[in-house]
């Protein structure tokens, strides 16, 4: 996803010269392509990141349109108050980029895990919370953010993420994309865990459940007639995320679900991270075992939330 | 020139003093030891147009102590960006005159939103470079108190802006030598304010904040090609009443009637 990123931006940086790249001392290598084809519009920031917020917003409000790249905890919980009143606040339209989504970095321990972003960037009001499931999503959501009148976070993977979408999807960011079809049971999942999501909704598939599978690639704003429809024909909506239970994709539904005047007809399941740091280091496969988020985890807890609604 | 320059910052101060008794807005003396400042930079450096506050080649000025706005607020209505008695509905309930500058256009003349601290001179940086991309010769003006200084975005900022070369950047310390709470030289090492800004790649000069000639001065010299300026402005809190200067009590005092009165008798503007 990380090489795919760099691709992209660079192809929409020959044709729109409004992008600028700002990089937090990191990608060495990986722009050299956007530094050559769009010279002077790179710039590394070093390793101030409340500084290259500033930046980003100062050319954001003079009409450029900054690409704010480092890894995930770096360009969010770093440099908030940046984002809150440089970008959201003064409604420049930056765009954000975290790499290393959740536990993409699990063996980098705590410090580089990025489970809390999804909750707390989508408190600020202006921003839109973008988390692509595959190269797919992320080429098109990079461009409709650039387009975008207003800051966007997009939360991004690492590399080697694998082509989800058969074929490029219509994309409108707060619109949900039906990856499948299905009956009584929704598996709504934003951001990279979208592979393991689709291969629980085979092992649903080979015990008799047809799942239906939503990619919420916007997590705010959120797609709330999507929502409505889901939960008012299924008996299980699922909602699967790389990210704490505490304010992510489960937590904005929830919330979607306590301002409702009627109960739906579905239960709404959290499959998430939970509220700790991990002690230990691992790959990512390890540290989503850990959090049971894979796809046999999933599956056997959608079963049971389904045998209980019944 | 000078001279007028004085008057109008007397006439400021007065103002500035007046609507804080008059709608309990504090940071009375934060506003009083950058008026000189910002009174040069309006009515003498700045190429702007108030009628088209959008003009693409106007220089930008950023207030990044944005505690000092009731100052920005009477300075922009006095240059024309509106008129004066647009201010009549300062203190009130959903009005835009507050303590810090607001955001989204509601007052022309306010390039973006400030009030805390650190984060004027990024988005100043971010201008100055955006310019620098466009081809325009417009310069970029950012007032910092010293207690800001205490930020560690600033320093970030002075980095980036010393390796970028930002000829077209230029910053004004208010160095009023207080901060909310304290001594700004014994909350944080401050000192030597100037040394720090030349040890971080700028072109620094130390100026009496409160002489208008000394301040047109510096504002007007020529940047040195390949460095941002730094204006550090030897400052007084309270500066112009005798009763506020040097008292820190004023960083939140509201004057009463009173006091109102007095200053205006020592600042020699009729009531």
């Amino acid at each position: 996803m990380r090489n795919v990123f760099a691709e992209e931006i660079t192809r929409l940086g020959a044709i729109d010269q409004r992008l600028v790249l700002l990089s937090g001392d990191i990608g060495n290598r990986l722009f050299d392509r956007f530094k050559d084809g769009c010279p002077g519009r790179f710039l590394n920031c070093g390793i101030a990141e409340a500084n290259m917020m500033g930046v980003a917003a100062g050319m954001a409000l003079e009409g450029l349109r900054p690409v704010v790249y480092t890894i995930a905890p770096f360009t969010t919980t770093r440099c908030l108050e940046q984002i809150r009143v440089d970008a959201c606040y003064n409604h420049a339209p930056v765009i954000i980029v975290g790499t290393g989504a959740g536990l993409s970095y699990a063996e980098l321990g705590p410090t580089h895990h990025s489970c809390e972003d999804i909750a707390i960037l989508r408190t600020l009001p202006g921003m839109t919370v973008f988390c692509p499931c595959d190269p797919v999503e992320l080429r098109l959501g990079l461009k409709a953010a650039l387009d975008h009148d207003g800051p966007v976070y997009i939360r991004l993977g690492k590399k080697g993420e694998p082509t989800l979408h058969a074929r490029a999807p219509s994309l409108r960011l707060g619109e949900a994309i039906t990856l499948r079809d299905g009956g009584e049971v929704c598996l709504i999942a934003t951001g990279t865990l979208m592979a393991e999501v689709l291969r629980a909704a085979d092992l649903l598939a080979e015990a008799g459940v047809k799942a239906r599978v939503e990619s919420f690639h916007t997590v705010k704003p959120l797609d709330e007639a999507r929502l409505a429809e889901l939960f008012a024909g299924c008996q299980v909506v699922a909602a699967i995320e790389e990210h704490s239970r505490i304010g992510g994709l489960g937590g904005a539904i929830a919330e979607w679900l306590a301002a409702r005047p009627a109960p739906p007809r579905a239960r709404l399941l959290s499959c998430a991270v939970d509220d700790v740091f991990p002690h230990q280091v691992g790959s990512q496969d390890w540290a989503r075992r850990l959090f049971g988020l894979t796809a046999e985890t999933i599956a056997g807890k959608v079963r049971d939330a389904l045998a209980a609604a019944r | 020139m000078i001279a007028a320059l004085k008057d109008r910052a007397a006439l400021l101060r007065a103002r500035i003093i007046e609507t804080s008794h008059r709608t309990g807005t504090p940071h009375l003396a934060s506003c009083l030891s950058c008026v000189d400042i910002l009174t040069a930079l309006y009515f003498e450096v700045l190429r702007l147009d108030p009628a088209r506050p959008d003009l693409p080649g106007r220089d930008r000025f950023l207030l990044s102590k944005g505690h000092a706005a009731p100052a920005l607020f009477q300075v922009l209505a006095m240059r024309g960006f509106y008129p004066e008695s647009r201010l009549d509905t300062y203190g009130e309930d959903g009005g835009v005159f507050g303590e810090h500058p607001p955001a989204g256009g509601q007052v022309p003349g306010i390039e973006a939103a400030t009030g805390s601290l650190g984060h004027g001179l990024p988005i100043g940086l971010g201008m100055a470079l955006a310019a620098r991309l466009a081809g325009r010769d417009n310069r970029v003006f950012v007032v910092l108190g010293d207690g800001e200084c205490n930020e560690g975005s600033v320093w970030e900022a002075a980095m980036m802006a010393a390796a970028q070369r930002m000829d077209n950047l230029t910053i004004i310390v208010d160095y009023n030598k207080w901060q909310a709470t304290g001594r700004s030289d014994e909350v944080l090492a401050l000192a030597p304010l100037a040394d720090k800004w030349r040890a971080f790649g700028w072109s620094a000069v130390e100026i009496d904040g409160h002489d208008m000639a000394a301040v047109v001065d510096a504002l007007k010299r020529p940047p040195e090609a390949g460095r941002p300026t730094a204006i550090v402005a030897h400052t007084i809190k309270g500066r112009g009443v005798s009763f506020m200067e040097d008292d820190n009590n004023w960083h939140y005092r509201i004057p009463g009637k009173d006091e109102v009165l007095a200053a205006r008798r020592e600042l020699g503007v009729a009531p």
